[in-house]
């Protein structure tokens, strides 16, 4: 029988994912969170027998198609940033919203840098403040999907 | 939670096979290009998810056009049939120097140049990876659309295609940093490489030595040299020239001539094959 709850982790990956490549006004498009780092962050702190390095690295290979990316470039930098998340998530969990923001931040810095420095490698692209922008987004937003998220999960009981 | 304990094999071994799947790919895609292939495959199961994230913006577009007042409509079509007229009276005179220039040309016997075939495309989605300049077009291999492909707006040279998916492709830039455009300036034809350099409104001109005659406001089009993109259309303006003698090279910046900004509606060229339709 289709229960959605069973499916409902997917769905939130999947609209994540919709919403990182959803073309938008040149004005805002600097400023877009990375809907699925923060996602996935989500998940793999709250159920991280659910959502690990696997999905994160998985995801982060069908980012690599849809932007366009050297495929393996998403997928390395979700894969050791996860790793982060997945080895600290009993403290983390601990912490309130606020501090969660901050720590969300340094992951999204360090996943910006990841990607950053294998693109260096692969093409000579060259650093600007712009590209960091969606960190500054990713922290003030996090508070509202870690509480929509987790009524989510609460009111579908999904372990 | 049933388990507080994450099952399978430790954090450590999967962090380790994520990041040499990932570098393995890296070095797989990049350095060996062992999924040109297998991009279009990829690409066309993704696809779906692109069109499900373009409705919003379809569906605002489709508001908006048909929330328009009938004045609207009447002055655009009043403005469109001014413009119309122009154009055609235009291409009288081309169709004349066209068949006087056809006839030059066989009298010169060189090659007849053919009208080109052209699809009309529509712009799916801009790329927001900051680090490359990337649209998704909504043509894809049952169109016809092949890699390398030229892509052009209203105004002049857009980019080529990157990859094809069934229904829609991916087209590079010519503002991308990886990106180059074979040309000449119109005026004294000196041939002159074009190459992005990751901003929409700037590129830049490489390996110009300081005895170029080159100005402000003059007109780069294609030189046809790169096989890629149609002899005569145009790329950019040059903007700035700043001949330092102490460089080895003047640095040129130009900017480029299609609105890469606000683009919508493309043309797909394809140079190898002429029009059959018109």
């Amino acid at each position: 029988m289709f229960q959605l709850r069973h499916y409902l982790i997917g769905l939130s990956i999947l609209l994540a994912l919709m919403l990182q490549i959803m073309p938008m006004p040149i004005l805002v498009d600097p400023y877009r969170p990375d809907w699925l780092l923060l996602v996935i962050a989500y998940w793999c702190l709250a159920l991280p027998n659910r959502v690990s390095i696997g999905v994160a690295f998985f995801n982060g290979l069908i980012l690599d198609i849809l932007l366009g990316t050297t495929l393996g470039v998403h997928s390395l930098a979700m894969t050791v940033v996860v790793y982060i998340l997945a080895v600290n998530y009993q403290r983390l969990r601990n912490y309130s919203v606020w501090q969660q923001a901050i720590i969300v931040g340094v992951i999204g810095a360090l996943y910006h840098l990841v990607i950053f420095w294998m693109l260096r490698l692969l093409t000579d692209v060259d650093f600007q403040f712009e590209f960091l922008w969606p960190v500054f987004t990713g922290m003030l937003i996090w508070p509202w999907i870690f509480g929509l998220l987790r009524k989510l999960r609460r009111q579908f009981k999904i372990t | 939670m049933e388990n507080i304990f994450i099952r399978g094999p430790s954090l450590n071994s999967r962090l380790l096979l994520g990041v040499a799947l990932s570098l393995s790919l890296i070095f797989l895609d990049h350095k060996l290009n062992t999924f040109s292939s297998a991009r279009a495959l990829l690409n066309t199961l993704v696809s779906p998810l692109q069109y499900a994230a373009n409705l919003p913006s379809e569906m605002l577009n489709w508001t908006t056009t048909s929330l328009t007042t009938q004045r609207n409509l009447l002055q655009e079509n009043a403005k469109l049939t001014r413009e119309n007229l122009l154009l055609r009276e235009q291409l009288q005179t081309v169709a004349f120097l066209s068949q006087e220039n056809a006839h030059l040309r066989a009298l010169l016997g060189s090659d007849e140049k053919d009208e080109l075939r052209k699809l009309v495309a529509e712009v799916m989605a801009i790329d927001n990876n900051p680090y490359s300049h990337q649209i998704v077009i909504n043509k894809g291999t049952i169109d016809g659309v092949y890699e390398g492909q030229p892509v052009l707006d209203e105004h002049g040279v857009v980019g080529q295609v990157l990859h094809v998916a069934t229904t829609n492709s991916r087209v590079l830039l010519i503002s991308d940093i990886t990106h180059a455009v074979p040309t000449r300036i119109q005026k004294n034809n000196v041939q002159l490489i074009v190459s992005g350099e990751g901003s929409l409104t700037e590129v830049t001109l490489e390996h110009v030595p300081h005895s170029t005659e080159i100005e402000v406001g003059d007109l780069l089009i294609t030189s046809g040299l790169g096989r890629v993109f149609p002899e005569g259309y145009p790329v950019a303006t040059v903007s700035r020239v700043i001949r330092d003698e102490s460089r080895p090279f003047a640095q040129i910046t130009a900017e480029p001539v299609a609105k890469l900004d606000r683009l919508k509606y493309l043309l797909l060229l394809w140079p190898n094959e002429s029009d059959d339709e018109s």
